[in-house]
């Protein structure tokens, strides 16, 4: 066997004192301070920077805005969440903006986790070791492609002249897309106006997030078990109701992390698509923007914080950090 | 394996018949489909001589729109701006993310799942939260919006990526080796050289990939952290979606932020998958 040249081939006597030896051993034996001495710079760029600036945001939602000079006072008050909450003057109110968000971020959750799980059962179960990779890449590449040109797709789609249309007047669908619109709080003028337009977009963009921790859980489920269940009479269905479907249960959750939280913090999808009111992540937008009343848009920005540190809490317990 | 004695009982074919297969296949094709569509009508808009209308399908096809976005310096200019950040966010993630996995794959503490949840928070927390967070901060200190901010920004949510990728390849590296080498006199730098640094290269590479696509594609954060003449890519694209007289513009840059996002993607599968065979 020959030896790869930049190796050292004679051992560095063991009592050497150059001082990098001299570093090495005393990291070698206090391999704690070692420890800490890795993690010292992520640690201090993700605290400083990360928990400091939700610091900050949580500073600034004690401040208040004057709506009259247009400055923000620097002083401790909760006036930011009254208003936030009780002003009646305000249009769209804000409770109803975040009933919207957080009921639109559950039915796109629910609907990604039917469309994946499908996906994702057969990718762990039946697919071989190429199709598998297949399978695997057919969802990374949408995955991590461009956010916004994959929205955009959907404006060339959900077009009134554009390609959903074209193909619905083919199938002869049209008059059930007429009655969809027609429903009073998720239909519109058009697809690419109405909440079903947002919630098929907000769907496509985050599915992909679903499938892979649900496959993860689904690739664990040991094969014993299984056949088990079926050695002691139980039908593939049984089988997979009360074996399969709870083992895997917190990969859907995990994933859930993901498709909820990116729904309820996206502004950009129903700006390009959708209906004029608001969703929160758009609230907020406008507050920063337009109107510069930053105490107020930190206060809607604590709403979704508080919202994800219970989501992920409940989610802890249902054992869905495991399945990450 | 357990030996089964009852399986002769069993109907080999149980697992095969019923519904739930074919079902299965149509579900998972569809899904597959829905993923894939809209990238195809991407590509095929990008020929479309129709210049005012999304009308499909497409009344005739050209490639003359590629030669108009060729032109257009803006864009060019964008594209660059993006990559530079991008660069930079995936090089400061880079080290850090690897620094963390390193610290925590070590460690034993109870800190060890207070940490990971740190690293993960910045993209479990939605967008506008780590948006305004960040904007909170900068008007705080009174930090002048740039380059800068967009890359702390950006290197803040892509350490997960890196740290992801690096952590799975040390929980499969052999513990025995690192020790091995150590043993045999090499310091714990030599060892880093020699015997770590080989076998986490291809999970630094792919990481490091991922987050540059990551960066490179990000808008929600970017919107509140650059300043008003940092026009990076996504933010370009997002003024032009609103502005009907560029479409074709549009289009040919959507084909093209398409083909150059789908490489790095394609190589970091290609290096994890080579890994792990």
């Amino acid at each position: 066997m020959s030896t790869d040249p930049t190796v050292p081939t004679t051992n560095p006597p063991l009592r050497s004192k150059s001082p990098i030896r001299l570093i090495s051993n005393f990291l070698y034996r206090h391999s704690c301070l070692a420890t800490g001495l890795l993690l010292l710079l992520p640690l201090l760029w993700l605290v400083v920077i990360y928990l400091g600036s939700l610091g900050a945001m949580l500073i600034q939602s004690f401040y208040t805005y004057n709506r009259f000079t247009g400055q923000v006072i620097e002083e401790f008050s909760w006036d930011a969440y009254k208003e936030a909450f009780t002003d009646p003057d305000l249009s769209p109110p804000n409770k109803d903006v975040i009933k919207r968000t957080v009921r639109m971020a559950v039915a796109v959750t629910i609907a990604a986790a039917i469309l994946a799980f499908p996906l994702a059962y057969y990718m762990a179960r039946y697919a071989g070791p190429k199709m598998k990779g297949a399978l695997y890449l057919g969802v990374m590449l949408p995955l991590w492609s461009s956010y916004l040109v994959r929205v955009y797709a959907w404006k060339l789609i959900l077009a009134k002249d554009g390609v959903m249309t074209w193909f619905l007047e083919k199938l002869g669908l049209m008059p059930v897309l007429d009655w969809l619109l027609d429903i009073e709080g998720i239909g519109g003028n058009s697809l690419s106006t109405s909440y079903i337009g947002v919630f098929l977009v907000f769907l496509y963009v985050w599915m992909p997030y679903m499938v892979l921790p649900i496959n993860a859980a689904l690739e664990r489920v040991p094969k014993s078990l299984t056949e088990a269940s079926s050695d002691l009479g139980a039908r593939p269905w049984y089988t997979f109701l009360r074996v399969i479907l709870p083992l895997s249960f917190p990969g859907v959750v995990a994933g859930s992390i993901f498709t909820f939280s990116l729904t309820l913090g996206d502004y950009i999808i129903p700006s390009v698509i959708g209906t004029s009111s608001y969703f929160l992540g758009a609230l907020v937008f406008t507050q920063r923007g337009t109107v510069g009343n930053w105490p107020l848009a930190a206060v809607l920005t604590v709403v979704p914080v508080v919202i994800m540190m219970v989501y992920l809490s409940v989610a802890k317990k249902l054992g869905a950090f495991d399945a990450l | 394996m357990r030996s089964k004695p009852l399986a002769f009982l069993r109907n080999p074919f149980v697992q095969k018949t019923g519904r739930s297969p074919l079902f299965l296949k149509v579900a998972t094709f569809a899904a597959l489909l829905f993923l894939h569509f809209p990238i195809w009508i991407i590509v095929l808009y990008a020929f479309t001589t129709e210049e005012r209308t999304f009308k499909f399908p497409p009344p005739g096809l050209t490639t003359e729109w590629f030669k108009v976005a060729y032109e257009r310096q803006d864009f060019w200019d964008a594209l660059t701006l993006s990559v530079k950040v991008a660069a930079a966010s995936a090089g400061i993630a880079l080290v850090l993310g690897t620094l963390c996995a390193a610290g925590v794959y070590r460690s034993k503490f109870f800190g060890k799942d207070v940490i990971s949840l740190l690293v993960v928070l910045p993209i479990a927390l939605p967008g506008i939260v780590t948006a305004i967070a960040l904007r909170s901060a900068m008007r705080t200190i009174h930090i002048e919006y740039g380059f800068l901010t967009i890359v702390i920004g950006h290197a803040t949510f892509c350490i997960v990526i890196v740290y992801n990728n690096v952590i799975a390849r040390f929980r499969r590296t052999a513990h025995s080796q690192i020790e091995a080498s150590m043993d045999l006199g090499a310091s714990v730098f030599q060892t880093f050289r020699f015997v770590v640094l080989p076998h986490i290269a291809s999970a630094l590479l792919a990481g490091g990939m991922l987050a540059f696509a990551l960066s490179f594609d990000e808008i929600v954060v970017t919107n509140f952290t650059a300043g008003d003449d940092q026009t990076t890519l996504p933010i370009w694209i997002y003024t032009q979606l609103f502005r009907p007289r560029d479409r074709p513009i549009t289009n040919v840059a959507a084909v093209f932020v398409i083909a150059v996002t789908f490489i790095p993607i394609l190589l970091a599968y290609r290096m994890t998958r080579e890994a792990e065979h």
